[in-house]
């Protein structure tokens, strides 16, 4: 990237050097990634070419994922269409209608053999053949198979197109399926939650332009640097929970104070995202389901949201804190603890344990597994 | 010989949405069908649930009628169990729902539907200081001057240029019905970039007290989840009520200087539109924001107003009034369902009968539904209709001030009121409301600081469900009409769920009378200059901003096997 990269980003994007260095590193530290990885952002979007090209299907949904782009600021989707990608095929924007849109949607796939990145927000009906969902009089199973034959890359984009979403709740009488289930074979990329983080979604995007191939994914698929961490592991309100004090019921004093909502069915302790590090809507300070006193009711977890009752409690997959801290300056390898640093510490694992103990007592003691909110 | 014209998908709208009219020798719409593509059955999927969380699957109806179904819902269980909601609960929903309507509103004119008229590819021969000077005489709003038209013309430039339309490669630019001169479509194009901007605002007044948007998660049957404590962190204090404050302020100048000038500042060039799409002109809608923990005083009027006479009126006084309980029915004559009675949503039964689509006898998955037996519209038009016939101030101010743009900028002076009752009239009444409900917001806000000073903490009344069987339903004016969720609740589990959506009311097929539905109704004698590029029929469609996904009733089947579903 020269100077003359830059100044024409600068002209282009309509932002300063700095602000557009500062957005990438913002992005690359949602994604945990070093200012090396900003740098290479930043010059992925400055040197000018082609704008990769997005098809974008809508399946069973309710345009929720779709929505999140119109609130997201780093980037807003107006600097997404107009500078970052090129959105060739997508039903709540394109301005043309029925077979002119089709039309479009199949002379860029053609062009764009191979290259294009394929975005399905919603699930897909398998039932009947799949006649519960038909755009342009045929049904999105066959859209979907078709449009990832020759895609680059596949990314099911919130809940639905992950793992089914809400219709696939019992009975699921449509039989609607996440996108990796209809493709056996293929790599799909589950950004889940309802609906998920814009912000997920931009820097998987960004990931794959800029180092060209996906960001790593766990077992089921979910990028590690948004899904890696279970919401409880991360919940500000988790030393509530260490010390036993919890909110048992909406506007309850505990709740008054701010109380972990454990006791409330909150979710956060079986689900695995990262809403309660970088929240939503841009604001901060509390602007995410946790923050404003509700139950995270799991909604990206397949098993858990829609599907385990709201104010039953969570199954807790991790809560016991370790047992013992190392000092902040001890290095690994290093044999650190003295006579008198063994001493201490023995008194600090005893606090400790005494407030774990404390904690699970109080959790016990309720033994109500369908707690009325 | 009529042309007949499938529009499928129709984009720009939420949902999946096919609509089909015929045109007749004169280049005129003779008759319509529309239909849903898409059914998820999540009223199915609710029954046997916990009423508590029923909200939490009905707001996935619809991810841009977000807030809307989740409100209803909760209104619903609480009707049935009769149970108090605190007022600042009340007053937290309000704001939650006032913002939401601002910003769909923004977004249905701007991000929507402006397409349908504005020619964004003709800013590019406009002259910036031209429309810089027209956009000042409108406003005065800060960001009209001319060096931000040029800006934006040469962000449009460079993005043409790149040969990379995007979602705006299939548009229907030079269409021989675009009508604007190219300083309006700059501007308008200004106003369409400014405004995705200001639509967040009101997103973050939504989030910062629903926890995010879209769909919020800060409700209970029985108040709310936010807790008030002035003296307590990680709760909502005096930080994040100021928060709301300063976004409220922000929306202000742009609903008021700049919404409520373009729509009938780009109507005026198009005022043969105000001749068009009239339809169905029964208008239903229902009081909101109740102001007190029984929902006996409502902040905005409702009421019904028959064949378009005002002085036909009658007054809608609150969520729980007899006249809307017992006046709502459905009918499936004309729909893949058993029987041809109209039935109370109580009562519907919903037993599919697949019969192909058969232009004169059953051809939709969607119900119509009726209002004392005759078909209503919904939606803003209907919303500010009745609110100036209660004699509500601020909407008699703001259109009021929208119909005077409009005769100023057409420079006729003589436009009546009942050029409302049309496609453009659709729009104008769309940023009128949008105007009121900032007004509303603003006195929601304060309304909830001053009830707090009093020392009133409360936010929450526990639900308690009795044995045996209860019904309710509940009432919220949407951003695109009357909404109504009814439900049946057994030994404390559902048993019943309903949804009647605005989508519903004015996409609803013929009814037990033959009578068509408000889309089919007002796209008759549409025109369209060209089969091949259909701009009208998309014109008459948005302009009630359709959502469909929220129409869940529907599914098309055509030429396709159906299983017998029952639809709750």
């Amino acid at each position: 990237m020269n100077e003359h990269d830059i100044e024409r980003l600068e002209r282009r994007l309509g932002m300063s050097r700095r602000d557009f260095m500062k957005f990438f590193a913002g992005l690359a530290a949602t994604m945990g990634l070093s200012s090396f990885a900003a740098e290479a952002m930043a010059e992925a979007v400055a040197v000018q070419r082609k704008r990769p090209v997005v098809i974008w299907l809508h399946g069973q949904e309710c345009t929720g994922p779709s929505e999140t782009l119109l609130r997201a600021e780093h980037p807003t989707l107006e600097r997404l269409l107009l500078d970052m990608i090129s959105l060739d095929y997508h039903q709540t924007l394109d301005t043309g209608a029925g077979h002119q849109v089709e039309a479009a949607k199949e002379a860029s796939m053609a062009a764009n053999k191979g290259q294009y990145l394929l975005v399905v927000e919603g699930s897909i009906p398998t039932k009947d053949g799949g006649i519960y969902c038909k755009i342009a009089n045929k049904t999105m199973l066959e859209h979907t198979k078709e449009a990832a034959e020759n895609a680059a890359a596949i990314i099911a984009f919130g809940s639905c197109a992950s793992w089914g979403g809400v219709q696939s709740s019992g009975p699921n009488p449509t039989e609607a399926k996440g996108v990796h289930e209809i493709l056996p074979g293929k790599t799909v990329v589950n950004l889940p939650g309802c609906p998920p983080n814009p912000y997920n979604f931009l820097a998987t995007v960004m990931h794959f332009l800029t180092f060209g191939k996906l960001p790593a994914l766990d077992a089921q698929g979910r990028p590690l640097f948004a899904y890696g961490r279970l919401i409880h592991e991360n919940c500000y309100r988790r030393p509530h929970f260490d010390a036993g004090r919890f909110a048992e019921e909406f506007g309850d004093e505990g709740h008054k104070q701010g109380y972990c909502l454990y006791k409330l069915g909150c979710k956060g302790p079986e689900t695995y995202a990262n809403c309660s590090v970088i929240e939503f809507n841009d604001i901060s300070g509390g602007t995410w389901p946790i923050g404003v006193g509700h139950p995270c009711f799991g909604c990206a977890e397949k098993g858990v949201g829609f599907t385990k009752p709201l104010f039953s409690l969570a199954d807790v997959k991790t809560h016991t804190p370790p047992a013992m801290f190392p000092e902040i300056s001890q290095r690994q390898g290093s044999s650190g603890v003295g006579t008198g640093a063994a001493l201490l510490t023995g008194a600090v694992v005893g606090a400790v344990v005494g407030a774990t103990a404390m904690a699970a007592k109080k959790l016990n003691s309720t033994g109500d597994s369908d707690k009325q909110g | 010989m009529a042309t007949r014209i499938t529009v499928d998908p129709v984009t720009r709208i939420e949902g999946h949405l096919r609509i089909d009219v015929e045109v007749n020798d004169a280049g005129k719409v003779s008759k319509a069908w529309s239909s849903g593509q898409m059914w998820r059955g999540i009223e199915k999927i609710l029954v046997g649930r916990d009423p508590r969380e029923a909200w939490l699957f009905t707001q996935r109806f619809c991810g841009v009628c977000t807030t809307v179904h989740a409100i209803t819902s909760v209104r619903a269980v609480e009707n049935a169990l009769g149970l108090e909601v605190p007022v600042n609960a009340q007053l937290v929903r309000n704001i939650i729902q006032t913002a939401h309507a601002i910003q769909d509103h923004i977004v249905h004119f701007y991000h929507l539907s402006a397409v349908d008229w504005v020619d964004v590819v003709s800013g590019l021969s406009a002259d910036p200081a031209k429309a810089a000077q027209l956009a000042e005489s409108l406003s005065d709003w800060p960001l009209n001057g001319v060096h931000e038209m040029k800006a934006v013309q040469e962000r449009l430039k460079t993005f043409v240029g790149s040969g990379q339309l995007g979602p705006f490669a299939s548009g229907y630019w030079g269409h021989p019905a675009m009508k604007l001169p190219p300083e309006v479509n700059l501007m308008a194009t200004a106003h369409y970039l400014q405004a995705l901007e200001v639509q967040n605002y009101a997103n973050k007044i939504v989030a910062v007290l629903g926890g995010k948007s879209p769909h919020i998660q800060n409700l209970a049957v029985g108040g709310i989840s936010n807790s008030i404590n002035m003296d307590a962190q990680s709760v909502l204090n005096m930080e994040r009520l100021m928060m709301i404050k300063g976004w409220i302020d922000k929306l202000d100048q742009f609903v008021k200087s700049v919404y409520l000038s373009d729509v009938p500042a780009v109507g005026a060039f198009y005022l043969d539109w105000a001749g068009y799409g009239k339809g169905v002109t029964n208008y239903l809608s229902m009081p909101d924001c109740p102001q007190d923990s029984k929902g006996t005083v409502y902040d905005l009027p409702g009421g019904y107003i028959e064949n378009g006479d005002l002085a036909t009126f009658k007054p809608i006084k609150t969520h729980h009034d007899d006249f809307f309980r017992d006046g709502v029915a459905e009918c499936s004559k004309h729909s893949w369902y058993l029987g041809d009675e109209a039935l109370h949503p109580w009562k519907g039964e919903t037993d599919p009968n697949y019969t192909d689509f058969q232009d004169e006898g059953r051809y939709s998955w969607v119900k119509a539904p009726t209002f004392n037996g005759k078909r209503a519209q919904v939606g803003p038009l209907a919303n500010v209709l009745v609110m100036v016939a209660a004699g509500h101030e601020p909407a008699k101010k703001y259109l009021d001030a929208a119909m005077n743009t409009l005769k100023a900028v057409s420079q006729k002076p003589d436009i009546p009121l009942e050029a409302l009752h049309s496609t453009i009239g659709r729009h104008a009444a769309r940023a009128v409301r949008a105007a009121v409900m900032l007004d509303t917001l603003k006195q929601q806000w304060q309304k909830l600081v001053d009830n707090i000073g009093k020392g009133d903490t409360d936010t929450f009344n526990p639900p308690v469900f009795p044995k045996g069987e209860i019904q309710g339903f509940g009432v919220h004016e949407a951003p695109r009409g009357t909404l109504s969720h009814w439900v049946v609740i057994d030994d404390g589990k559902i048993k019943n769920y309903q949804a009647v959506v605005p989508s519903t009311w004015n996409a609803g097929p013929r009814d037990q009378n033959d009578e068509p539905g408000p889309y089919e109704a007002s796209l008759l004698d549409n025109p369209v200059a060209d089969p091949q590029k259909p701009l009208e029929v998309l014109r008459t469609v948005h302009s009630f901003d359709p959502c469909i996904a929220c129409a869940i009733h529907m599914v098309d089947t055509e030429q396709q096997e159906i299983v017998k579903v029952k639809v709750l």
